[in-house]
């Protein structure tokens, strides 16, 4: 304690000027062209496209059997053909219709049925059990059922379709209202905030990414789901969809033209994921800070 | 317990932690309901949470994310219908501007720092014009700098407005500088062991006279804590 040590007796003080705002600005320097490519996630992305085309070019050649696997160049040909002349956009269009019906009630009832099992305890313990007891359960496998219900028409396959959407948005919706932070939901009720009108200002916006995510899952299970359905019972109410172009040019062994139908199928899901999905994230969660 | 908030007051609930400070203050604010006895806000009995009472959390994830600085102060001037949206947008400018946050208006949360964000919670909750404003430890997750800072300025806004303020902390200091009556709760089981007046604010001596009555106070109880668990 007595002991002053030397370097602290030593040791002068020092002072310096700061000057506020001054010469110091962002510190910043500039990148380097590749560095700036390297770090556009829409470009990393393309390249990783180029790069699996470019192997089932590859591929294809190597195995010489275009009956079996079309190179990618053949079953962009065929793609192109027939979207020009086979009628491919009426019947992208013709699936297209349909499954946005499907995707679009299936959300309504997902939100009527979390808005009741978030404010009512039976509701709850409904939306519980519902979901455990039918998520798992293939949409698809009710089609058989829905044929005998609804007949051979749209109305069968809304069906099947909103059992494929509602039960995984209704999961992931729940889940992120109920991982909304207990002082988000102390405030909303200090401002008096109840019911729907809770449900809306409040839990809906503070769990959407959770909501968002259930949404993208939903989109999924959508389109594999009418994809299959029109492959098993093919057409629908007169013009066939995107699944029944694949099985029929399966039928008559016009395999690029097959491959063509997937690889819609697949164009169609990465436009849905990287363009509107993105820009809503973008614009929202993203924005909010909510997501990276 | 029993106890009373006059109007005007800066009323100072202090005591350990695990006393029920906070617990007193989510029954005030409506959200659990006293098992007995009741808690009246100008002779209306309080059954649940509602505007006349705004809180300020220490959570710096009060504030939602989705809205700005000023659509945040104006949320829930709108959502209970006091104002059209033009006077909430003129209210909501006054309050941040006393909170000298004018230039972060358009800001989202997340841009904000812990001081700032915790700033327009009490911007958002001014601007209510509550009958009561409930503190919930605003400045516990801020460091020492800030802290003191935002103290100075919640005193400075209370000359500005003179509002009633509840205000929960464990910190001696604290209680000292921002409350005019502070109540005192003993370690658990909670219960009032005073309720003292403040010093008058810069009277150095007496604050820290104060001070050092409240932590003998506090003192006496830990040591008869420890005797009776020996």
């Amino acid at each position: 304690m007595s002991e002053v040590r030397p370097a602290e007796a030593q040791r002068p003080e020092r002072f310096y000027d700061v000057v506020e705002g001054a010469e110091i600005g962002v510190a910043a320097r500039s990148r380097s062209p590749w560095e700036r490519l390297s770090d556009n996630t829409a470009l990393r992305k393309l390249g990783v496209l180029l790069m699996l085309a470019l192997v089932w070019e590859l591929y294809a050649r190597k195995l010489g059997n275009p009956l079996l696997v079309p190179p990618f160049s053949v079953t962009v040909e065929a793609f192109v053909q027939a979207l020009l002349f086979g009628g491919l956009l009426l019947k992208v269009w013709t699936s297209l219709q349909i499954l946005l019906v499907g995707y679009a009630a299936g959300l309504i009832l997902a939100a009527i049925l979390t808005t009741f099992a978030i404010t009512t305890r039976i509701g709850s313990d409904l939306l519980e059990t519902l979901t455990a007891m039918f998520t798992p359960l293939p949409a698809i496998a009710l089609l058989p059922l829905a044929l005998i219900w609804f007949g051979l028409g749209p109305r069968s396959l809304a069906f099947v379709l909103i059992q494929s959407v509602l039960w995984p948005v209704a999961l992931n919706t729940h889940a992120g209202f109920m991982s909304v932070s207990p002082t988000l939901r102390m405030v909303g009720r200090n401002y008096g905030l109840r019911g729907v009108a809770y449900v809306r200002q409040i839990l809906v916006p503070a769990a959407l990414p959770s909501i968002l995510t259930g949404m993208k899952l939903g989109w999924a299970f959508a389109w594999r789901t009418l994809i299959a359905a029109e492959l098993v019972f093919g057409v629908s109410s007169g013009a066939g969809g995107l699944g029944w172009f694949i099985y029929e040019s399966k039928n008559t062994l016009d395999i690029p033209d097959v491959f063509a139908g997937l690889f819609t199928v697949t164009i169609i899901g990465l436009i849905v994921e990287n363009v509107i999905f993105r820009t809503v994230e973008v614009r929202t969660i993203r924005r909010w800070g909510m997501a990276q | 317990m029993s106890f009373e908030v006059g109007a005007g007051e800066r009323f100072v609930i202090l005591g350990p932690s695990g006393c029920g400070k906070s617990t007193i203050l989510k029954a005030i604010g409506g959200y659990l309901r006293p098992t007995e006895g009741e808690i009246r806000l100008g002779g209306r009995i309080v059954r649940e949470p509602g505007p006349d009472r705004m809180m300020v959390f220490q959570e710096f994830d009060q504030l939602p994310p989705w809205k700005t600085v000023r659509e945040n102060v104006m949320f829930p001037l709108l959502v209970s219908r006091r104002l059209s949206r033009s006077a909430a947008a003129e209210r909501a400018a006054h309050y941040i501007e006393e909170v000298n946050l004018t230039k972060f208006a358009d800001s989202f949360p997340h841009t904000l720092s812990g001081g700032m964000k915790q700033r327009v919670a009490i911007a958002r909750a001014l601007a209510m014009q509550p009958d009561i404003l409930l503190m919930d430890e605003p400045f516990a997750a801020l460091d020492a700098l800030t802290r003191r800072k935002m103290q100075d300025e919640l005193l400075e806004l209370w000359d500005h407005t003179g509002f009633t303020m509840v205000f929960v902390t464990h910190s001696i200091p604290e209680a000292i500088k921002c409350g005019s009556r502070i109540l005192l709760l003993s370690p658990h089981p909670g219960r009032v062991k005073a309720e003292l007046n403040s010093a008058p604010r810069g009277d150095v001596a007496s604050l820290q006279a104060l001070e050092q009555r409240v932590q003998q106070m506090l003192f006496a109880d830990l040591v008869e804590e420890e005797l009776a668990r020996e």
